[in-house]
């Protein structure tokens, strides 16, 4: 079993969330990780990514080589294609679609929303209105979690437990608006992958 | 015992904590910063009272260092690469006083220069100082290290720098923890002369030093941490150091790599099994992060040696972090098909915050300074250095910790006017007081803005160690109380805060403005709880 995935976003969007509660799910499964991780000046509204590497052998490279992510998570429409150049030809290619506008020369969505669609296997989806419509707008990357979670080979219930261990100290009302926003994601992707 | 998911910059701080670790000493610097942010938050060095506070600077911090192993104990200290740049002075003669309780220099490097104005290999540091280094290639090593730089550091009395650079000072992985060793006691050193540099004595430490540079070879040669792979095509042997031994393996993780390697972590090089792999093989590949440290050295200053391919003949880039591609194309493997980056695809570079008081108090710094153009503003090292950026495009330099002030009093001294200085409030307690102190005795006509957000923004919210002081400091050091003015960047005070900067501007002699609001992400902190 092997997973390479690049996790991006904006500076303070909550991508290390996701690479922690996979991490932890990894870790508890018995698997090998590693995971790459953006600290210091991009941190302040610029792009960010993390590469994480889930196997059950040894892994080397703490970056993932162009050209053999399994899979891209996106919590940004635009920061997700930056890092094409990583995905495998049949890489599932998962994002929110919602922009994160903090440049004057943002990209019109039309076009951005068009080579979304050109990835042969993708799902993409609105998680800033998931999260709304779940009363949990600060849970927006869990939707998107919860939607890779499909093709992530982890069962469901130890992602599960990475929320309760990494927001447990935030209280059962965080733990639970994180659960179902998770959930939510989960089951966009069941019905909408493409 | 169950693994530690540890980033690399943790899992040293583990493994200082575990091999008998007294005292981290250090100042805050990516991609360092880790180290010993996870010593001030691990119950047990809150238990055994490790000391874990930040320090002014690199240099206050090796000296602190240093001061803790001539009473016998071990010290880390930690550091960005350019930190090394401050520390250099203690760190230099530390080579020669050597340690009493083991001291561990640990820098990290940032090619690329991903938060840095620089790209340096502190390898050459090590060798400028005579000092065994060394560089693990995963978390394990990074925790193991610790360890036997001590160890190292105690027989030969001497400090040994552990060298790691960004992708594995912000990676994590599972790491495996060994016994936990006691810390020393308390004791002096054998030779109480030992610390003592008078030349007469410092001659003799460092023909000291010379000696036992052939010991410190023999380390490397029996080190775990150098390892010779077998191969079975002799027609080229790969030299990889450090985390570069990955984007090797990287490439052979379906199988063995056919050519014999030569894994790198311990320095000086290991030179029985150099010369063992010259004699057998054709050609060597070197691949190493940074500069080209062992590359130049086997290649020879005349570059005739020309079976040695690395970054000096193209077949790495010259500058830059390596990658698995980058390594995969030196060894002449055909590129994984992928595909580009779409051309919707746009840059976006940090920024500052939404609310933060810099953006308030470039505002008022640019009208105040309208009627004479650009031109004027020298700043320094922080969140601040983003008001370079539009819509700001406030300040005009950004070279080392302190320049700001410094560069500002040169070029009023030259007849520069107005000539401003942007500095924020920690990077003013690591180098900014001695240049004030040029300032006032030259009586330079200057404004200092010592921008005060009460912690260590950029990274990632340590304390600032003059928060609370900046005035008494100003004070002391002789700057005219009329003159130390505090203003509150915000929108509602733009009026007033512009007038108070053309207030000083005018005044012929040292102004400092203190623009005092609290970072954006405490102040939200404190609201939240």
């Amino acid at each position: 079993m092997k997973k390479d995935i690049i996790l991006a976003g904006v500076g303070g969007q909550g991508i290390l969330s996701i690479a922690t509660i996979i991490g932890y799910a990894a870790i508890e499964s018995g698997l090998n990780l590693k995971q790459a991780e953006v600290h210091g000046m991009s941190q302040r509204g610029g792009d960010v990514q993390s590469h994480l590497r889930i196997s059950d052998k040894e892994i080397y490279s703490d970056l993932i080589p162009h050209g053999a992510a399994d899979m891209i998570i996106s919590v940004e429409p635009m920061e997700a294609l930056r890092y094409k150049p990583y995905l495998s030809t049949d890489g599932w290619f998962i994002t929110n679609t919602k922009p994160f506008v903090n440049i004057p020369n943002y990209p019109e969505m039309d076009k951005i929303m068009d080579e979304i669609e050109s990835f042969k296997k993708h799902v993409a989806l609105d998680a800033d209105q998931i999260a709304k419509d779940l009363n949990a707008p600060r849970s927006m990357n869990m939707v998107v979690l919860g939607a890779a979670s499909l093709f992530l080979d982890i069962p469901f219930e130890k992602l599960e437990e990475g929320i309760k261990f990494i927001f447990g100290r935030k209280g059962e009302k965080v733990v639970e608006s994180n659960l179902k926003a998770m959930k939510a994601g989960r089951d966009f992707a069941e019905e909408n992958k493409t | 015992m169950k693994k530690l998911l540890l980033l690399g910059d943790e899992a040293i701080a583990q493994g200082a904590l575990d091999a008998g670790l007294s005292g981290a000493f250090g100042y805050p610097g990516t991609p360092s910063t880790e180290i010993i942010e996870y010593i001030q938050r691990n119950p047990e060095a809150i238990e055994r009272n490790v000391h874990r506070t930040w320090s002014t600077n690199e240099k206050t911090a090796m000296e602190e260092a240093l001061g803790m192993s001539y009473a016998g104990k071990r010290a880390i200290v930690t550091m960005k690469h350019v930190g090394l740049n401050v520390a250099a002075d203690p760190y230099m003669n530390s080579a020669l006083t050597g340690a009493n309780g083991g001291i561990i220099v640990t820098v990290a490097d940032d090619p690329s220069m991903h938060s840095s104005q620089n790209e340096q290999d502190s390898r050459f540091y090590a060798k400028f100082a005579l000092m065994p280094a060394m560089e693990p290639a995963n978390q394990q090593e990074a925790y193991l290290m610790p360890r036997l730089a001590f160890e190292i550091s105690e027989k030969y009395n001497l400090p040994v720098l552990l060298r790691i650079t960004t992708r594995l000072a912000h990676s994590r992985a599972g790491v495996d923890r060994l016994e936990v060793l006691k810390e020393n006691k308390l004791h002096f050193p054998e030779n109480p002369n030992q610390f003592m540099l008078l030349p007469a004595f410092a001659r003799v430490n460092y023909k000291r030093l010379l000696s036992i540079q052939d010991d410190l070879v023999h380390e490397s040669e029996n080190s775990t941490f150098n390892q010779y792979f077998e191969g079975s095509d002799k027609s080229l042997v790969i030299i990889a150091c450090g985390l570069a031994y990955n984007y090797l393996m990287e490439n052979y993780s379906a199988g063995k790599c056919e050519y014999p390697i030569l894994k790198i972590g311990q320095y000086p090089l290991p030179k029985k099994q150099i010369e063992k792999i010259t004699s057998e093989c054709d050609e060597m590949l070197i691949l190493e992060e940074g500069m080209p440290f062992v590359e130049e050295m086997l290649k020879g200053y005349l570059g005739n040696n020309l079976r040695v391919k690395g970054r000096l003949d193209g077949s790495l880039p010259r500058d830059g972090e390596l990658n698995p591609q980058l390594v995969r194309k030196a060894l002449g493997m055909p590129e994984l098909p992928s595909q580009k980056v779409p051309e919707v695809v746009v840059g976006r570079p940090p920024a500052l915050c939404v609310g933060c008081p810099h953006i308030d108090t470039y505002k008022a710094l640019n009208a105040a300074l309208e009627k004479y153009g650009s031109g004027y503003v020298f700043s320094d090292i922080g969140c601040y250095t983003l008001g370079y950026l539009p819509p700001y495009n406030a300040i005009n330099t950004c070279v080392d910790m302190g320049a700001s002030i410094s560069m500002a009093v040169g070029a009023a001294d030259a007849g520069l006017f107005p000539s401003i200085a942007v500095i924020g409030d920690s990077t003013f307690g690591h180098s900014g007081m001695t240049p004030l102190l040029d300032g006032v005795i030259s009586k330079s006509n200057v404004v200092f803005m010592i921008l005060d957000n009460e912690i260590t923004a950029m990274t990632g919210m340590q304390d600032s160690q003059v928060t609370g002081r900046i005035e008494d400091i100003c004070i002391g050091i002789g700057v005219e109380k009329e003159h130390i003015r505090v203003i509150v960047p915000l929108s509602k005070n733009h009026e007033e805060n512009v007038k108070v900067i053309k207030e000083e501007l005018d005044y012929n002699g040292v102004s400092v403005i203190i623009p005092r609001r609290p970072c954006i992400h405490i102040f939200k902190k404190k609201k939240r709880s």
